[in-house]
């Protein structure tokens, strides 16, 4: 397989089948969820918990108050970092915005290479932080699991990837292309099934508990 | 209540697992900013006790039973059953070093609400016979004698009469068509006889009809605190069964924490129908009293105090301003600690740790936290609204020869009640 052929496969089937196991993935996930229903509750509530829901919603978006943040300085600081990043580089990145244009037919104003790869560099360097404090912190030591470095990896490789290709390093530019994109699809592929699933169901979480405390009149 | 067996606790748990916490478990990426919101982690230092740690064997059967990628790992022998010896390893973890205060899922960055699950998972651990002993024995009794601590009938009509000579009126006992029904915790009945006192004179001066039941004056609830529905269910409906007989509009949960808890919330859902009397925690009562005017105080305490709030009242409750009103009227000097209200820090005996033989030393390490908070401020008193957080302090102050004095806020209020009587100010 030459690196035309191989980049044409990652960018036609191959994106394919990502993006079909990531949308069913995600909706079977869903379901799961939501087949568990719950009891409704008959106690008498003070407010109505579907504000407060989606007020914990954007709340939980900031560390719960400055003591909190001083007790978690290092995971608040690097996991903004790298979200922020993620978000950058993701959505504000030119080429990728062509994607999705190309996709939807929604296109958005992009940022300049240089500030894209500026972030880029710094997720890469929160990620790596974040890694370092699994790897060495009791807690999460004890915490972790496969599952937690397997996720991680499949985070870490499209940063990696997209940088190396970006910058024509190591092979040459249509091999690396193609790793990049193959990266993006196995993350895809195993998001649904894993902790990756966070960025969706953290709203569904919120809600959940905002809504409980919000029936009792507590600001959660 | 039939004989505790691994199958009838992994039966428990699996139908306590519920959308909430399907979702909360899909969204946990083990980041571990749980631990630094619980005093037992922060205190001991143990990893072990981070708290969603303390929920995995409910994860894994979540996982195992709920999810698709769970299921076929489960078929081709992937996955790890969860067993005997694994519960009984757990149960350290879900009683010992958990007050169920909830602090943690305030914290949570996904916002799962982990203290929820750690209730959901004890109605597993006690199905599977791996409960506290003196958790049990606290269950056993309340059921059986009518109060965790085997306080009977008979302690409470003595306690009555007691007061009624001290108070020089009669306290209602099974008074039919009385505005509230006052209940007690045990505690109260045995260490701090003043609650009854000073909410008959506080009753009393503001004109208000009141009464206590003989077939439910325990408030406490031992069912909740080691996860068995069926248990909390028989304590509950006492409650309802005496409220209903005597037709009164609202039931006062006492000074403590849990006892709201389990009326005020998980009261009607236990019993599956709505109440149709008022469940209110004695605060909110003496704090609507204030704001009609008919709770009149006079003089205050000069020395400096606090206000350590019971984490059922406050975060898993939402009686938080209350406190604050009540207070002002009777100490001029009264300061917070730092993380207080929705973020306090539990007195380190909550959710049945002090029921809980097992946990005394554990608890005494985590009540250096408050022990923190207090050497901050450097007050001369402490006041409270939770017996159970009131032994506790007491407690962990006197372990550590601090020689502070805690206080119940409703009796502070009593001993400044405006008074006819000549001669009796302080």
């Amino acid at each position: 397989m030459t690196s035309a052929e191989f980049l044409l496969w990652v960018r036609g089937p191959g994106l394919q089948i990502a993006a079909v196991i990531f949308a069913f993935g995600i909706i079977l996930r869903f379901f799961e969820i939501y087949m568990m229903g719950r009891k409704k509750n008959l106690s008498a509530k003070r407010a109505s918990g579907t504000g407060a829901g989606f007020r914990t919603i954007a709340k939980r978006f900031l560390p719960a108050d400055s003591e909190t943040m001083r007790r978690s300085t290092f995971t608040i600081v690097a996991g903004y970092i790298f979200h922020i990043g993620l978000f950058v580089t993701l959505f504000l990145f030119v080429p990728h915005i062509q994607l999705f244009d190309a996709l939807t037919g929604i296109s958005w104003p992009g940022l300049p290479m240089p500030v894209v790869d500026f972030f880029t560099v710094i997720s890469m360097i929160a990620l790596l932080a974040l890694m370092w404090q699994r790897l060495t912190k009791p807690v999460l030591r004890m915490l972790s699991t496969g599952h937690d470095h397997l996720v991680w990896t499949l985070t870490f490789l499209p940063f990696l990837t997209g940088y190396l290709a970006y910058h024509h390093l190591f092979v040459p530019y249509t091999w690396m292309l193609a790793f990049h994109i193959l990266s993006v699809e196995l993350l895809m592929i195993l998001f649904p099934f894993t902790k990756l699933m966070h960025a969706f169901t953290l709203f569904v979480s919120r809600w959940y508990t905002g809504s409980m405390a919000g029936e009792k009149g507590v600001k959660v | 209540m039939s004989k505790p067996s691994i199958e009838r606790g992994i039966n428990a748990l699996k139908e306590q697992i519920d959308a909430p916490i399907a979702s909360y478990f899909s969204s946990c990426v083990h980041c571990g900013m749980c631990a630094d919101a619980c005093l037992f982690h922060t205190e001991t230092g143990d990893p072990r006790y981070v708290p969603i740690h303390k929920l995995e064997p409910m994860r894994r059967l979540w996982e195992q039973e709920y999810t698709l990628v769970g299921r076929l790992k489960k078929l081709v022998g992937l996955s790890k059953k969860i067993t005997a010896e694994e519960l009984e390893e757990w149960q350290e973890l879900v009683y010992n070093s958990c007050s169920l205060c909830g602090r943690c899922s305030m914290v949570c960055p996904v916002g799962n609400d982990i203290v929820y699950m750690i209730r959901k998972m004890r109605e597993g651990m006690s199905a599977a016979g791996y409960a506290p002993e003196g958790l049990i024995g606290a269950s056993t009794r309340a059921v059986e004698i009518g109060s965790p601590m085997g306080v009977t009938i008979k302690a409470v009509e003595a306690q009555v009469k007691h007061a009624e000579k001290d108070l020089g009126f009669e306290i209602p006992m099974d008074a039919e068509g009385a505005e509230y029904l006052v209940l007690m915790s045990s505690m109260e009945i045995m260490n701090y006889p003043e609650y009854l006192q000073a909410v008959a004179r506080i009753m009393n001066q503001a004109g208000k009809s009141w009464t206590i039941s003989s077939e439910a004056f325990e408030a406490t609830n031992a069912g909740i605190q080691i996860g068995a529905s069926d248990i909390a269910r028989i304590l509950v409906q006492r409650i309802v069964d005496a409220a209903e007989k005597l037709k009164v509009k609202t039931v006062i949960s006492p000074e403590c924490g849990h006892a709201y808890t389990a009326i005020r919330w998980e009261g009607a859902n236990l019993i599956g129908r709505p109440f149709d009397f008022k469940v209110q925690h004695i605060l909110e009562v003496l704090d609507e009293l204030r704001d009609q005017g008919l709770l009149k105080t006079e003089g205050s305490e000069d020395s400096r105090m606090t206000f350590h709030d019971p984490c059922q009242l406050v975060r898993r409750g939402g009686v938080v301003e209350q406190p604050r009103n009540l207070l002002k009227m009777v100490a001029s000097d009264f300061v917070e600690m730092t993380d207080h209200g929705i973020m306090n820090w539990c007195c380190g005996a909550g959710g049945g740790v002090s029921a809980n033989e097992d946990a005394h030393e554990l608890k005494l390490k985590a009540f250096n936290r408050k022990k923190k908070q207090l050497d901050e401020l450097e007050v001369d008193a402490l006041v409270t609204a939770c017996a159970n957080c009131r032994i506790a302090l007491e407690e962990g102050l006197e372990e550590n020869e601090m020689d502070i004095p805690v206080y119940g806020l409703t009796e502070m209020l009593a001993e400044h009640l405006v008074t006819e009587q000549p001669g009796k100010e302080k």
